[in-house]
C-alpha cells in the first residue's frame, strides 16, 4: 500500500494505482477526455494535468503511478493554468456551435469549457475542417469534432477486439477513419458512441430526434441475450428514443451491445399492432378489446369443450416476462390441458425430468472474468452472446485459457488456448475425447462409452487446461442446446466437468429462459409436441413460430391446421395462420420481471404508456383468466403475479432451483452420417421478433441476406466451385440460396442460417441438406 | 573520406581510402578487439558498466544522459528477453553525424552494440536507421552479414557462449521516431507515437521488454573505451562530459560538414576548423544543438566552449552536436517560420498541446513573416511556447517551444520590426545572397 | 485497382519477418510497404491491404503506419519522386532555392505532378545530411548531394 495525499486529503491506495485511481477513491473530479477506466492508458488529452510536489512540471493524473508519500494538488496554479492551457488547445479547432451539435448537452467538452474556457478566443487562423466519414448504419460522425483522445480506437482493438477505426494521419491532420471504404461492424460498436466525449460519433438513429434535456430516463433491461443487461431508456413524449447502457459491473459492466442499443426503432415502427383484430370471412378486421377477448375466451373454451383441453397449447418467447408466463402457465392448467412451452428451437427433449433444477450459468456473471480455464461448447458465442464474448476476451488478455469446441471457426477476437471445429454430427466424439483425455489425466478408468474416442493433442490440451489448478468452467452454448442429441451432449459435458472439477453452465438461450423454468412455463407437451400437429386451439405469446421454431414449416402447418390461433405480439404477425390478433406490451410498455442466466431476478417498470391500443400481456392473460372463470387470476399488479410466481424470491433465484446435474442419461454416441450437415445460427439481428424489425440493425453487415456456406473443399467435393446460386433442400422443403465460401465452416457441412424467411422452409436447424447448382 | 581531416579524432579516425567501411578495414584498423578482450578477458559487466561510468560518456542522443548510469538501470540479471536498441534515426535539423559513423564505420557501431548487449544480457538488438538515407540501411545490413559471418554477431560469438544477433529497421520519414519510445513503437510496427514515461524503456520497452536504447554515437565510443580505459576516455575531454564529439556545422560556414574535436573545446576554434563565416560576413547566431536547442546570439556564443555543461550555461544545449550558424544576412522571422513549420509538421498528432499548439505557432510565425502580425502576437507566441512545453507526452514539444521563446527572446527587435514594417529588417536579396546554392565545398 | 504482391515481394517481405521474435510479424509492416510501395509505384488501399492480409494484421494498423510516415506515398506519384530538403539548415545553403529552381524548371509546384507523369515534387524534411545542402532524394533511396543548378539540370536529364 502506498500513502498519497491528494489536496490535504490523505489515502492509502493499493500499489499499481494512478492519481486518477486515487482521486476516483476520494470522490474527487480530475477533468479528463482521454481517460476511460476500462481502457488502456492514453494520457494523450493532457486534461487531467495535476501539480505533483518536487515534479518540475505538471503530470498527467491518468498516468502517473502513486509513489509512496506523494502530494498532489488537482486546483493549485499550476494545476489550473496547465488545464487552461489544455482547454484552450482543445478549443481553438473545435466548432463553437454546441447548439447545433447532437452531443449539445451531453458533452463532456461543452461542460469542461463552461469552468475552463477563456470568454474571446485568441486563435485567429482558420479552424480546421475535417471530412466525415461513413461507418455503416449505426454511427453518424462529425469528425471536426474529434479531439483525438482515441478512446474509440483503444475501445476496438481492447473492448470489441478488432481494430476497425484507427488514426491515419499524423499531427494536425490526424483523423479517426475506417480502412477505405471499410463500415464500422462490431456487435458491441455503439458503444464507441457512449465513449466518445464530444459530439464527433453520435447515434445515426438517434440523431436529430431530440436534445437530451428533453428526455426522461428510465431503467429497464434488456430482452435480447441472456445476461440481463441493464439499459437506460430514454423517453420523449412516450416514445423510446435511445437506449443506453445502466452501468453494473456485475452484470454488463458499462456496456451493451448493438442489439440491445438499437433494437427500440422496431418498437417504433409501423409494423406496430395497435388495436386488437380478429379474422372474419378471411378478412382481418379492428375490434374493441372487450370483442377481441370475448372472441379469444370463446374460441379457447369451444376448442376445450369440443376437443378436450389436451388440444390446446401455449407457445411463448423466452423473453417473455416472468409474469406472462406464469399466467400463461396458469390459463394452460386452467384449461385442462396445461401445454405450456418457450423452447421452440429445443428438438431434444431427453433432459426433461431428469435435470436436478433449472439449466443455468453455473455460477454468477462476474466470476467468468474470474476464471483461469474455460471450454465454450458449440457457441456463436459473439452473436448469441456478445457482452459475453467481451467478457471473455478481457478474460483472455488477462491470461484465461479460453478453448473452443463447435460447429464454426469464425474468429471470436480473442486469444483461444485451443479451437476445435467439427461437423456436428461429431461434436459427440470430441466431447468423448475430452472425456477420455481427462480421465487419463486424473488417472481413472475412461468411461464406458468413450474409451474408443481418438484423443488429438488440442483435445489433450483443452482437458489439461481444464484439469489444471484455478477457476475452470465448461459452458454449453445454443448449438448444443439445439442438436438432435442435447442430452446425450450434456452427458458427456456434465461427466467431462466432474472429471475435470470445472464447473458446467449453460450459456442461455435468451432474457427469461430461467425464469420460465421457474415458473413451470414447460408443461404438458413440449414445444416440438405442440408443432406436430394435432393441436386445435394455440396461444401464442410473443413468439413467431415461422421462424422461431426449430421445423418451422411444420410449426406453419399445425398453426394452419388449427381451429383457433390467437397471438399475443406488439406486432401484426401471424396474419396468415391466427384468427385473432392481441396487441400486447413490448418490454418498454410493460412492467415485468425477467432472471438471468445467473438467476438474477431483475424486475423492471414500463419506460413508456403502451401504444394505441396496446395492453400488457399479464393483464391481457389476467382478463383471459377471469373470463374464462379459471381461479387463480385475481392480481392487481405485476408485482403481486412475480411475487406468487417467484414464491416471493427477492434478488436471486434460490441457489437449490438453479442445478445442470442430470441424472440417467446416456452419452451421445457419433453418428455416421453422409451427406452436407446443416449447420444454423440465428443471426444477432434475426433472433427475435423485436430485433427482427429495427431497420438501422437491418441495414449492418450481420443483417446481410442469407447464403449457404461451405468451405472451399467441401465446394469442390460437392461439385460446386463453379456455382453462384443453388437450391438447398432438407428433408421436405427448399430454398435458392447465393452460394458463399466460407473457411470457417468445417468440412462436409453447409452453413445456413436460421431466422429468415429465404431459409425457414428448410424445415430443420440440423441434419442433411442438399445443395445443387442453378 | 571526403570529410576534413579530424586530427583529434578517435570514432572517425583512421578512415582514409576505399571501403574503410568493411570488416576488413575495420579489423585492420584495430576493430573487434573490445569485443574480444571482454570475451577472452572475462571482464564482467560490472566491469564494464564501472569503465563507462568512469568515462564520463553522456549520451549523444540530445539529452546527454549518463550511459554508465543508463546502463546501470537495466534488471540484467533477469533470465528474460532483453532487447539493445540504436538510435540511428538522425533527424533532427542540423544533425548529419551519425551518418557518416554508418557511412564509413558500422562496425564500430556493430561493436558497440554487441558490447552493450554483453553487459545487459541481451540477446537481441535492433538498429534503427533513419529511412531518408536508405543506402546506409542497405550498407549497415552489408555489414551485419559480414559480421554475423566473421562470428562477431550471432550464436555462440567467438567461441565464447555468448549470443547476440542484431537487425537493421528502417525509418520512412518520421522525425518523432527519433524520440526513443517513438523509435520503439515504430519497430513494433506501429505507427511512431511516444509513450508517455513511466515506466521507462529499461523496465517496459521494446514489445514490453526491457531495453537499453542509445545513439548511435553512444555505443560508437564503447570499443574505445573498452581498450583504452575510462579514465582515458574522460580525459580526452573534460570533467562530467568525457571524450571527443561530432559535431555536424552546417550553415553559414565555408566547410561545413561533420567535425570530431574533444568536448570543451572553444567554439572559435569549431569555428576556424570549418574554414570560417562564408564570405567573411558577420556571425550573427548559432544554434548549438540542433534545432530544438535554443539559439544564442553571436556574442554570447563566442564565449562558449562545445560542451554540455558550457551550453547549458549559456541557456542553450549541446543537444545531438548539431551547430547551425547564421551570419548578418539571416532574417530571424523566416528562420523561426522555417522551424515551426517542421514542428508542425512533423507533431506526431497524439497529445492536445503539441498537435494542435504547433500548428497554431506556425501560422503565427507565418502571419508575422509574410506582413500580417499584430503587435500582440509577440506575447501570444510566447505564451502559447509557454503552454505547450513541459505539458506533453514527450520533449518534442519543448523542442516545438524553445526555438519560439529563444528567438523572441534575443531578436524580438526583429519580430517587433517585422510587425510593424510588415516586411523584413534584413532586405530580402541581401538573405538571397548570403544563403544561395552554396556548393564550393563539395568541390574540394 | 487491384493488386497482388509479386513472389519477390513476398519473399522479401518474409525475410523482414524474420529479423523479428516470433508473434511479431506486424514489425515488419514498414518494410512491407516500402517493398509494395516499390512493387507498385505507389501505396494503393489495395496494396496496403496486401502488405496487411500478407502480415495478418487489421488493415486498419496498415493504413495508420502508411499515412503516419512521410515516404509512403498513398496518392499516385510521377515515375519519379524528387524530394528537396528546404529545412532551415538546408535552406542556409541553398536548399530553397535549389528547390525553386527544380520548380521553375518542371513547371509545378510542392506536392504536384508533372503533365506527363514524370515528376512529383514534394518539399522534404531534415534528411541527416545537412551539410550535403542542397540535398535532393530521388524515388525515396538515392541521394543527391550538393545539388547546383548544373546538377539539377543533369539529374533532371538524366531520368526519362
Ligand atoms: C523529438 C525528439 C527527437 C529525437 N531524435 C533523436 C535522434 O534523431 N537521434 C537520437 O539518437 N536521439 C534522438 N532523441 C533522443 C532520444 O529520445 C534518446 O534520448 C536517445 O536516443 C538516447 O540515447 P543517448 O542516451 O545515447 O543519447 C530525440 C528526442 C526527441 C524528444
Ligand atoms: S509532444 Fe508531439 S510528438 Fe510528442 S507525443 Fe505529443 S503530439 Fe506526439
Ligand atoms: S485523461 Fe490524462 S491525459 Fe487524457
Amino acid at each position: 500500500m502506498l500513502e498519497i495525499e491528494i489536496d490535504g486529503q490523505k489515502l492509502e491506495v493499493p500499489d499499481g494505482s494512478t492519481v486518477m485511481d486515487a482521486a476516483n477513491r476520494l470522490g474527487l473530479h480530475i477533468p479528463h477526455f482521454c481517460y476511460h477506466k476500462k481502457l488502456s492508458i492514453a494520457a494523450n488529452c493532457r486534461m487531467c494535468l495535476v501539480q505533483v510536489e518536487r515534479a518540475p512540471k505538471p503530470l498527467p493524473a491518468c498516468a502517473t503511478p502513486v509513489t509512496n508519500g506523494m502530494k498532489v494538488q488537482t486546483h493549485s496554479d499550476q494545476a489550473i493554468t496547465a488545464q487552461k492551457g489544455v482547454m484552450e488547445f482543445l478549443l481553438i479547432n473545435h466548432p463553437l456551435d454546441c447548439p447545433i451539435c447532437d452531443q449539445g448537452g451531453e458533452c463532456q467538452l461543452q461542460d469542461l469549457a463552461v469552468g475552463y474556457g477563456a470568454s474571446a478566443s485568441r486563435y485567429q487562423e482558420e479552424k480546421r475542417v475535417v471530412m466525415n466519414k461513413n461507418l455503416g448504419p449505426l454511427i453518424s460522425t462529425d469528425m471536426t469534432r474529434c479531439i483525438h483522445c482515441t478512446r474509440c480506437v483503444r475501445f476496438g482493438q481492447e473492448i470489441a477486439g478488432v481494430m476497425e477505426l484507427g488514426m491515419a494521419n499524423r499531427g494536425e491532420h490526424s483523423e479517426i477513419m475506417t480502412f477505405v471504404g471499410h463500415t464500422v461492424d462490431s456487435e458491441l460498436s455503439g458503444n464507441m458512441i457512449d465513449l466518445c466525449p464530444v459530439g464527433a460519433l453520435t447515434s445515426k438513429p438517434f440523431r436529430y430526434s431530440a436534445r437530451t434535456w428533453e428526455l426522461s430516463r428510465r431503467k429497464t433491461v434488456s430482452p435480447h441475450d441472456s445476461l440481463g443487461t441493464n439499459l437506460v431508456v430514454q423517453v420523449k413524449h412516450d416514445e423510446v428514443k435511445r437506449v443506453l447502457p445502466l452501468e453494473n459491473e456485475e452484470v454488463n459492466e458499462c456496456w451493451i451491445s448493438d442489439r440491445d442499443r438499437f433494437s427500440y426503432e422496431a418498437l417504433n415502427s409501423d409494423d406496430r399492432l395497435t388495436t386488437p383484430m380478429i379474422k372474419q370471412d378471411g378478412k382481418w378486421i379492428e375490434v374493441d378489446w372487450q370483442t377481441a377477448l370475448e372472441y379469444a375466451a370463446n374460441s379457447l373454451k369451444r376448442v376445450a369443450d369440443e376437443h378436450g383441453a389436451a388440444k390446446i397449447g401455449m407457445l411463448a418467447a423466452p423473453y417473455s416476462t416472468t409474469e406472462e408466463l406464469y399466467l400463461g402457465a396458469q390459463l394452460m392448467r386452467g384449461l385442462g390441458g396445461g401445454s405450456i412451452d418457450h423452447r421452440l428451437r429445443q428438438t431434444d427433449f431427453g433432459l426433461d425430468g431428469k435435470l436436478a433444477g433449472i439449466p443455468w450459468l453455473g455460477m454468477k456473471v462476474a466470476d467468468v472474468s474470474k476464471l483461469d480455464a474455460a471450454l465454450v461448447v458449440g457457441s456463436f458465442l459473439r452473436k448469441d452472446h456478445p457482452l459475453m464474448a467481451q467478457r471473455l476476451r478481457q478474460a483472455a488478455r488477462r491470461g484465461t485459457r479460453v478453448s473452443a469446441l463447435g460447429v464454426s471457426n469464425e474468429d471470436w477476437l480473442m486469444t483461444t488456448f485451443a479451437r476445435v471445429t467439427v461437423a456436428p454430427s461429431a461434436l459427440a466424439g470430441e466431447l468423448a475425447a475430452l472425456v477420455k483425455a481427462a480421465a487419463e489425466i486424473r488417472g481413472v478408468a475412461v468411461p464406458v462409452g468413450a474409451e474408443s474416442a481418438e484423443v488429438s493433442d488440442a483435445a489433450r490440451r483443452i482437458a489439461q487446461s481444464l484439469c489444471d489448478d484455478g477457476a475452470r468452467a465448461v459452458f454449453l452454448g445454443s448449438v448444443v442446446q439445439q442438436h438432435p442429441d442435447a442430452a446425450g451432449l450434456h452427458a458427456l459435458a456434465q461427466e467431462l466437468s466432474r472429471l475435470t472439477g470445472a464447473t458446467l453452465g449453460y450459456l442461455g438461450e435468451a432474457a427469461n429462459s430461467v425464469g420460465a423454468a421457474a415458473v413451470g412455463a414447460q408443461s404438458g407437451l413440449n414445444a416440438q409436441q405442440m408443432l406436430l400437429g394435432g393441436l386445435r386451439a394455440y396461444v401464442l405469446l410473443h413468439t413467431e413460430p415461422e421462424l422461431d421454431a426449430a421445423n418451422a414449416p411444420m410449426a406453419v402447418e399445425a398453426l394452419k391446421g388449427a381451429d383457433t390461433v390467437i397471438v399475443m405480439s406488439p406486432f401484426k404477425t401471424g396474419l396468415d395462420y391466427a384468427d385473432c390478433l392481441l396487441p400486447v406490451s413490448p418490454f418498454t410498455e410493460t412492467s415485468g420481471t425477467f432472471v438471468s442466466v445467473e438467476g438474477r431476478i431483475q424486475s423492471f417498470h414500463a419506460v413508456v404508456r403502451p401504444k394505441g391500443e396496446t395492453r400488457p400481456a399479464w393483464k391481457v392473460l389476467r382478463v383471459l383468466g377471469s373470463m374464462l372463470e379459471l381461479g387463480g387470476f385475481k392480481f392487481d399488479s405485476s408485482e403481486a403475479v412475480r411475487d406468487e410466481a417467484l414464491a416471493g424470491a427477492n434478488g436471486w433465484l434460490p441457489e437449490y432451483k438453479l442445478d445442470n446435474t442430470a441424472s440417467d442419461v446416456a452419452f451421445a454416441r457419433p453418428s455416421a452420417v453422409s451427406g452436407l450437415q446443416r449447420i444454423a445460427d440465428f443471426p444477432i439481428y434475426r433472433n427475435d421478433a423485436v430485433v427482427r424489425r429495427a431497420p438501422a440493425l437491418a441495414a449492418a453487415r450481420d443483417s446481410a441476406a442469407p447464403t449457404a456456406r461451405m468451405n472451399a473443399a467441401t465446394a469442390a467435393a460437392s461439385g460446386l466451385t463453379e456455382a453462384k446460386r443453388v437450391r438447398v433442400r432438407g428433408s421436405a422443403w427448399s430454398s435458392e440460396l447465393d452460394l458463399a465460401l466460407d473457411d470457417t465452416v468445417p468440412a462436409g457441412c453447409v452453413r445456413v442460417s436460421a431466422g429468415w424467411p429465404q431459409t425457414a422452409p428448410l424445415g430443420t436447424l440440423s441434419g442433411i441438406l442438399n445443395v445443387e447448382a442453378l | 573520406m571526403n570529410a576534413p581531416e579530424n586530427p583529434q579524432a578517435i570514432l572517425l579516425a583512421g578512415l582514409d581510402g576505399d571501403n574503410t567501411w568493411g570488416i576488413e578495414h575495420y579489423i585492420k584498423r584495430g576493430g573487434y578487439s573490445a569485443l574480444r578482450k571482454i570475451l577472452e578477458s572475462g571482464m564482467t559487466a560490472d566491469q564494464i558498466i564501472a569503465e563507462v561510468k568512469k568515462s564520463d560518456l553522456r549520451g549523444r542522443g540530445g539529452a546527454g544522459f549518463p550511459t554508465g548510469l543508463k546502463w546501470s538501470f537495466m534488471p540484467r540479471q533477469f533470465p528474460m528477453d532483453k532487447y539493445v536498441v540504436c538510435n540511428s534515426d538522425e533527424g533532427e535539423p542540423g544533425t548529419f553525424k551519425d551518418r557518416d559513423l554508418l557511412r564509413y564505420n558500422p562496425h564500430l557501431v556493430i561493436e558497440g552494440m554487441a558490447i552493450a548487449g554483453f553487459v545487459m544480457g541481451c540477446t537481441r538488438g535492433y538498429n534503427y536507421i533513419h529511412g531518408e538515407v536508405f543506402s546506409l540501411y542497405q550498407r549497415f545490413e552489408e555489414a551485419l552479414a559480414e559480421a554475423r559471418a566473421a562470428g562477431f554477431i550471432g550464436k555462440n560469438i567467438l567461441g565464447k557462449g555468448f549470443d547476440f544477433d542484431l537487425f537493421a529497421h528502417h525509418g520512412w520519414g518520421a522525425y518523432i521516431c527519433g524520440e526513443e519510445t517513438a523509435l520503439l513503437e515504430s519497430i513494433e510496427g506501429k505507427k511512431g507515437q511516444p509513450r508517455f514515461k513511466p515506466p521507462f524503456p529499461a523496465s517496459h520497452g521494446l514489445y514490453g521488454k526491457p531495453t537499453t536504447i542509445n545513439n548511435t554515437e553512444t555505443f560508437a565510443a564503447i570499443p574505445w573505451i573498452i581498450n583504452n580505459g575510462g579514465e582515458a576516455f574522460q580525459a580526452l575531454g573534460k570533467p562530467n562530459n568525457g571524450g571527443t564529439k561530432i559535431f555536424s556545422v552546417s550553415g553559414h560556414v565555408n566547410r561545413p560538414g561533420v567535425y570530431e574535436i574533444p568536448l570543451g573545446t572553444p567554439f572559435a576554434a569549431l569555428l576556424e576548423m570549418c574554414g570560417g563565416m562564408r564570405g567573411g560576413r558577420k556571425l550573427k547566431a548559432v544554434i548549438p544543438g540542433g534545432s530544438s536547442a535554443p539559439v544564442l546570439p553571436a556574442d554570447i556564443m563566442m564565449d562558449c566552449t562545445m560542451d554540455y555543461d558550457s551550453i547549458s550555461k549559456a541557456g542553450s544545449m549541446l543537444g545531438s552536436g548539431a551547430v547551425i550558424v547564421m551570419d548578418e544576412t539571416t532574417c530571424m522571422v523566416k528562420s523561426l517560420e522555417r522551424l515551426s513549420y517542421f514542428y508542425h509538421e512533423e507533431s506526431c498528432g497524439q497529445c492536445t498541446p503539441c498537435r494542435e499548439g504547433t500548428g497554431w505557432l506556425y501560422r503565427m510565425v507565418h502571419r508575422i513573416e509574410h506582413g500580417q502580425g499584430r503587435p500582440d502576437d509577440l506575447d501570444t507566441l510566447d505564451n502559447v511556447a509557454s503552454n505547450i512545453a513541459g505539458r506533453t507526452i514527450c520533449a518534442l514539444g519543448d523542442a516545438a517551444a524553445f526555438p519560439v521563446k529563444s528567438f523572441i527572446k534575443h531578436f524580438r527587435s526583429e519580430f517587433e520590426y517585422h510587425v510593424e514594417h510588415k516586411h523584413c529588417l534584413v532586405p530580402v536579396d541581401v538573405q538571397r545572397e548570403g544563403s544561395r546554392i552554396y556548393v564550393e565545398h563539395a568541390a574540394c | 485497382m487491384s493488386f497482388a504482391l509479386s513472389d519477390a515481394s513476398r519473399a522479401a517481405i518474409d525475410r523482414e519477418v524474420a529479423k523479428y521474435p516470433e508473434g511479431q510479424a506486424i514489425s515488419a509492416v514498414m518494410a512491407g510497404l516500402r517493398i509494395a510501395q516499390e512493387q507498385n509505384g505507389w501505396l494503393s488501399p489495395e496494396a496496403i491491404e496486401a502488405v496487411a492480409l500478407h502480415l495478418n494484421i487489421p488493415p486498419m494498423a496498415a493504413m495508420e503506419v502508411a499515412t503516419f510516415y512521410n515516404m509512403y506515398d498513398v496518392k499516385p506519384v510521377g515515375r519519379w519522386k524528387i524530394t528537396v530538403c528546404t529545412n532551415l539548415p538546408c535552406a542556409l545553403s541553398g536548399g530553397e532555392q535549389a528547390a525553386e529552381y527544380v520548380k521553375e524548371k518542371l513547371g509545378i509546384g510542392f506536392n504536384e505532378t508533372t503533365a506527363d507523369g514524370r515528376f512529383t515534387l514534394k518539399e522534404g524534411e531534415c534528411m541527416g545530411v545537412c551539410g550535403d545542402a542542397p540535398a535532393i532524394i530521388v524515388n525515396n533511396t538515392r541521394l543527391c548531394s550538393w545539388m547546383s543548378r548544373e546538377k539539377i539540370d543533369a539529374l533532371l536529364d538524366e531520368l526519362k
